[in-house]
């Protein structure tokens, strides 16, 4: 195995970490609900009465976190390097799969695995692995990942 | 505006702050991370760790309580059958991670960068949702 060292960025991929376990954390405190992005997107669909607000509210808040680093010029730019076809297929495996398996990295890999659940340990376990074989046949078919 | 509808938008905020300090947000950083066979990146290792440690603790703290803070029910999930749902649907969102490198979180915040690819993946991931629902009822989903 050869690791990436220029790219290797423990620190800052610890603290945003921190971060994200911080809101995760305030989301069972304060409103007693799991900050998983898939299930709360998906409430929205369609969206009912009185479960709305804190929905959309989290999700704006998730934009509005890039809107500001961006503003404040600190912000680096994602880059989807797959065409628009293969970015179609993607986000229906993704949309279809997290909410089949109940979860997706927040729901079951931050917030499931912090509840030490064994379902969630299983389903992080089965997206890792299948996330790694699809990163590897893409490097096999099209040389890149 | 409710307490609780302030807070969800504070918490999306730090929870997007994150996933942007991570890379969690970059394709190339996540694809780095499950590309094990290539150049391996393991930093993304470290945000679960820092993730799951904070968290540890909160969902100790919320384990013990009925009511929530702002005294909304505490909704700590009662699922825990490990069954075929979990496990396919699991390893669907898993290819669809690795070949978009975004899962929803990083998708949403990736609005931010008004990039239309980003967008027509958010769609798919939507209508991708809505089809698990409608396919729910037939083959029977993990909740």
């Amino acid at each position: 195995m050869q690791i990436d060292w220029a790219n290797f960025a423990p620190w800052s991929a610890a603290l945003g970490g921190v971060a994200i376990g911080l809101a995760a954390g305030l989301m069972i405190l304060l409103l007693g609900r799991i900050a998983g992005v898939s299930g709360i997107v998906a409430g929205l669909l369609p969206p009912a009465r009185g479960d709305a607000a804190w929905r959309v509210a989290f999700i704006l808040g998730l934009v509005a976190s890039a809107a500001l680093l961006r503003l404040a010029g600190a912000a680096t730019t994602p880059v989807f390097d797959i065409g628009y076809g293969a970015t179609i297929v993607a986000g229906l495996l993704v949309g279809f799969g997290a909410r089949l398996g109940g979860g997706c990295t927040s729901g079951h890999g931050v917030c499931g695995l912090s509840r030490l659940s064994l379902r969630a340990l299983v389903a992080t376990g089965a997206f890792m692995t299948s996330g790694v074989l699809t990163v590897f046949a893409l490097r096999c078919l099209v040389g890149r990942p | 505006m409710t307490k609780s509808t302030i807070a969800a938008f504070a918490i999306g905020l730090l929870f997007g702050l994150g996933l942007c300090v991570s890379g969690m947000i970059l394709p190339s950083k996540v694809k780095g991370f499950l590309d094990v066979a290539g150049p391996w990146d393991p930093s993304l290792a470290f945000v679960m760790g820092g993730a799951v440690g904070v968290g540890l603790i909160a969902f100790r703290v919320a384990r013990g309580r009925s009511r929530a803070l702002l005294g909304d029910e505490m909704r700590l999930p009662k699922e825990r059958r490990i069954d075929a749902p979990l496990v396919v649907g699991a390893t669907i969102f898993g290819i669809g991670w690795g070949l978009g490198g975004v899962c929803p979180g990083p998708a949403i915040v990736d609005l931010a960068f008004l990039d239309p690819q980003v967008v027509v993946f958010v769609l798919a991931m939507l209508a991708g949702m809505a089809l698990e629902k409608g396919a729910r009822g037939f083959i029977g989903g993990a909740r």
